[in-house]
């Protein structure tokens, strides 16, 4: 099993943000701020926290991972590659005729991928399920999944936050990328979720929050989990929508946004400057 | 049925720890039974049909399998989508009960009358639908549906057609007369008025064949072509006309290019019912109950 240290996932985060930026060109398809934002959390997670095996998609003991933000699955898929569930060849076909790599999340012929969303709000109540399945089967393995925060206006997720409360499932971990703009408008514009901490706190799950681009942070966050026995995990990653590209950052706009000539050109070289600064910064530590 | 349900459930728990029941906080004097029995393997869900419907998946997908249990369009409608993109999409062996199909709870308001979940359940693939007619059917089909995996749905009615049992198999119809004027084809309960119809027809002369259909999805093909091939076909249930039984007999037979001469579909018009009543006298308002099947099934012989 490949597992990424810090800098590795920093690096992986980098490439999973070039591969989401030429897939959504390529297919001039939405949602690549969100996948920008999501980057570092599923870099963090699938290089090195989650127990997962390529060569065993289905094995047992496997961490369960759901993305619930569906929309923002070229970022999900291309993790899924980096670790080696497929080719980069069947990156290329996201999105395209006959291809099996759907622009929100399917599980149809996908190794890798736990569960089909892409109507918000499904995910956090099917991890609730199979968390209370294995605790009834008293298995090891976590439940985690990634919700956005424009998400949090379904109800859905409130009956999963009781249900999961009530029955103590501490093997089930939430993370909110929480990236402050949703489809039309700003969270604090569109439904307000704050003070968020207290509620899920008030909804007896343990919370933390986190910079939700800050790998090390975040990886002694996850291998400290669960944060309270008896109780379910929520953390809230404080994001940047479109984090990496300077134009994408924080704006309403590249929620649909695809870019296309010049800007594509333009977020390709920010995303390489700083992948070669990284790799610089390696060969300085490495000296 | 409920209770034939409910029995036959125990009984496969009992012997099959994959078996979980989650409640959407409805069953009061019905489930006890079963939860004293399978602590572990008994979950309320609160009123939460979403999440009810939901967790059951996630379940299911870990290998359990789950009945969500409730009443009326709370756990068809009220989650739909959590049944067709979690459940039906992920082909998890998820079985939906719901308790009330059609006017069982006729007291009680329009809120409460299943009437539009055969059509809406039909529509969505990897669904088997089950509307059994009497309690011995309800607790035969349980072991069979348990046998088999997949989503599921098993719609329990509060009357029964009160006839004797005899073998039924999933996917199968059973001809419960024989006839030769016209084929009655019924869903649920209410086989109970296309039998008595078939009674009322006779003492007028016209033999009337009443065929009980269980399973309204996958359609017994050998039920297709008996319609087919029949000189008029009449299909009731206590459902609207749009979608459910009488369509799936209409689009089976006209994709087999074995038309009846003459066919009628007895349910609720499109329409929301208005009139409180028990399940017997709504029948008689909506013209359901056998005096209406049997007058419109000689008015459409005589047309």
């Amino acid at each position: 099993m490949i597992l990424y240290q810090h800098n590795d996932t920093r690096a992986l985060a980098i490439r999973l943000r070039k591969h989401a930026l030429r897939m959504t060109s390529r297919a001039k398809s939405s949602h690549v701020g969100s996948a920008f934002s999501m980057a570092d959390i599923i870099a963090v997670l699938y290089g090195g926290v989650l127990q997962v095996d390529p060569s065993q998609p289905q094995w047992e003991q496997r961490d369960r991972f759901i993305l619930s933000k569906g929309h923002a699955g070229s970022c999900l898929y291309a993790a899924l590659m980096e670790r080696g569930f497929f080719s980069e060849e069947v990156l290329d076909t996201y999105y395209a005729n006959g291809s099996i790599l759907s622009g929100h999340v399917s599980h149809k012929g996908v190794p890798g991928v736990e569960f089909s969303t892409g109507s918000l709000g499904h995910g956090l109540g099917v991890a609730t399920g199979m968390a209370m399945a294995g605790k009834m089967k008293g298995a090891d393995h976590r439940v985690v999944c990634v919700l956005s925060d424009g998400e949090c206006d379904e109800g859905s997720n409130w009956e999963a936050l009781l249900f999961a409360a009530h029955h103590k499932l501490d093997n089930l971990v939430a993370i909110i990328d929480y990236n402050k703009i949703q489809s039309l408008a700003s969270v604090a514009e569109t439904l307000a979720l704050e003070p968020l901490a207290d509620k899920l706190r008030a909804m007896n799950w343990a919370v933390r929050e986190v910079d939700g681009h800050d790998h090390v942070a975040m990886k002694a966050l996850f291998d400290s989990l669960p944060l309270e026995e008896g109780r379910p995990s929520v953390i809230i990653a404080h994001t940047t929508k479109g984090k990496g590209v300077s134009f994408m950052e924080d704006t309403v706009l590249w929620h649909y946004r695809t870019a296309q000539g010049d800007e594509f050109e333009a977020a390709m070289a920010e995303l390489d400057a700083i992948e070669a600064a990284l790799t610089n910064d390696r060969s300085n530590i490495d000296a | 049925m409920r209770d034939a349900f409910i029995q036959a459930l125990t009984e496969l728990a009992a012997v099959d720890d994959r078996i979980v029941l989650v409640t959407g906080d409805l069953g009061f004097g019905v489930l006890q039974d079963f939860a004293s029995r399978f602590p572990q393997r008994y979950i309320n869900a609160g009123v939460a049909e979403q999440n009810m419907t939901a967790i059951a998946c996630g379940m299911a997908l870990e290998g359990f399998q789950v009945y969500t249990y409730s009443i009326g369009n709370f756990p068809t409608l009220r989650c739909l989508e959590q049944i067709r993109n979690d459940v039906c999409y992920h082909d998890a062996d998820v079985k939906i009960v719901s308790v009330g199909g059609g006017f069982s709870y006729g007291q009680l308001g329009m809120s409460h009358f299943a009437t539009e979940d055969l059509a809406i359940m039909r529509a969505l693939p990897n669904m088997t639908v089950v509307a059994p007619s009497d309690p011995w059917e309800a607790a035969e089909l349980t072991r069979q549906v348990s046998a088999r995996r997949g989503p599921t749905y098993l719609r329990l009615d509060k009357s029964a057609a009160g006839l004797p049992p005899t073998p039924a198999t999933l996917g199968r119809s059973r001809q419960v007369r024989d006839g030769e004027d016209v084929c009655l084809i019924a869903t649920g309960g209410i086989l109970e008025e296309a039998v008595k119809a078939a009674d009322l027809l006779a003492a007028q002369g016209i033999s009337a064949a009443v065929h009980a259909v269980a399973t309204v999805k996958p359609l017994d093909p050998d039920l297709v072509a008996t319609a087919g091939a029949a000189k008029a076909v009449v299909v009731v249930e206590e459902h609207t006309v749009i979608g459910g039984l009488g369509g799936a007999i209409a689009e089976a037979c006209m994709s087999a290019g074995a038309a009846p001469r003459r066919f009628l579909r007895i349910g609720l018009e499109d329409i929301y019912p208005t009139v409180v009543g028990d399940q017997r006298y709504l029948r008689k308002v909506y013209e359901l109950d056998a005096e209406a099947i049997a007058r419109r099934t000689r008015a459409l012989l005589t047309a």
